[in-house]
């Protein structure tokens, strides 16, 4: 129990992903929600792999985790500007309106 | 022991705000929660010894990311009550995803375990941390081994800079702006004119 080894990592990633999963399916309607549950289930991958790179001894999953942040942010910003973008055209941010494109 | 107590802590404190971020009513403080979720998962990088991954999460995801969630939810101007309500319709769904992807990672986690040849694996070993600290070492193999994915990343951000201007940009109707060149060429005669009023008549 005192002895902190890579399970009780992947147990706090494991937890992360699912309750970041549940956001998703919990919050259909808000996109803002839906948006931080992602970045919650990309903490929870850039923790395994740090967890990993710590307990292998392995640097490299510290620079993928580099990468991972880097994807985490364009993913961010890229969404929000979406999501601007769309509130502007319709006056509103629920998910169930955007079938614009359906035929 | 002290690494022990202190990955409870924040381990708690980072599930808890986790929680807090799918679940409170206002975004805003879905945000701010989410900001406490990653302070504390740098806390908990620190203690796995990977202080430079969680000293960018702080400056990257708490000084950017999560500092323009906020600038969007309070820049738009949204009924959020209007949004929670199909919220109790899709907690039955969302438990039993949960509860599944939970099992599903138990039975995993269970069955695990690693090759015995795996040490010899290996690529790039971690330096010894009282000769090469973290961020040097990382230095070291971020900038020659791993040029491309350095390169890669440089790239996905410019990617995604041109995509978030060219959305977002939009052209105003009615703006008045500053035309140099018209400005330059205005002579005299465009501008002025001159009229000689006969006394009496006025213009």
């Amino acid at each position: 129990m005192m002895e902190i080894g890579i399970e009780h990592y992947l147990t706090v990633a494991a937890m992360l992903f699912t309750l970041g999963v549940f956001g998703i399916f919990l919050n259909k309607k808000n996109v803002i929600v839906i948006l931080l549950s992602v970045e919650l289930i990309l903490l929870s991958v850039e923790f395994n792999l740090v967890a990993f790179s710590s307990y292998m001894g392995d640097l490299v999953g510290q620079v993928f985790t580099m990468l991972i942040l880097t994807v985490a942010a364009a993913e961010g910003s890229i969404g929000l500007a979406i999501l601007v973008v769309y509130f502007r055209n319709r006056g509103t941010i629920a998910v169930e309106d955007i079938n614009l494109m359906k035929g | 022991m002290v690494a022990a107590i202190m990955f409870y802590i924040l381990a708690t404190v980072l599930v808890g705000s986790a929680v807090m971020v799918v679940f409170s009513k206002n975004p805003v403080h879905s945000v701010l929660f989410l900001i406490l979720a990653f302070f504390n998962a740098a806390g908990l990088f620190v203690l796995l010894g990977a202080e430079f991954v969680a000293m960018i999460l702080v400056i990257v995801y708490v000084g950017a990311v999560a500092v323009m969630f906020l600038f969007v939810v309070m820049m738009l101007d949204i009924n959020f009550t209007e949004l929670r309500k199909g919220v109790q319709d899709y907690l039955p769904i969302g438990l039993l995803i949960g509860f599944i992807l939970l099992v599903e990672m138990a039975v995993i986690a269970g069955g695990w375990s690693l090759t015995d040849g795996i040490a010899t694996t290996i690529t790039t070993p971690t330096p010894i941390a009282s000769e090469v600290h973290n961020t040097e070492a990382i230095g070291r193999i971020l900038y020659t081994d791993n040029m491309f994915l350095f390169q890669l990343g440089g790239l996905i951000l410019l990617v995604a800079m041109i995509g978030a201007i060219v959305l977002t940009h939009r052209q105003r109707p009615g703006v008045k702006k500053q035309n140099i060149g018209d400005q330059v060429r205005r002579r005299r005669d465009d501008a002025y004119e001159a009229v000689n009023v006969k006394p009496g008549q006025g213009i």
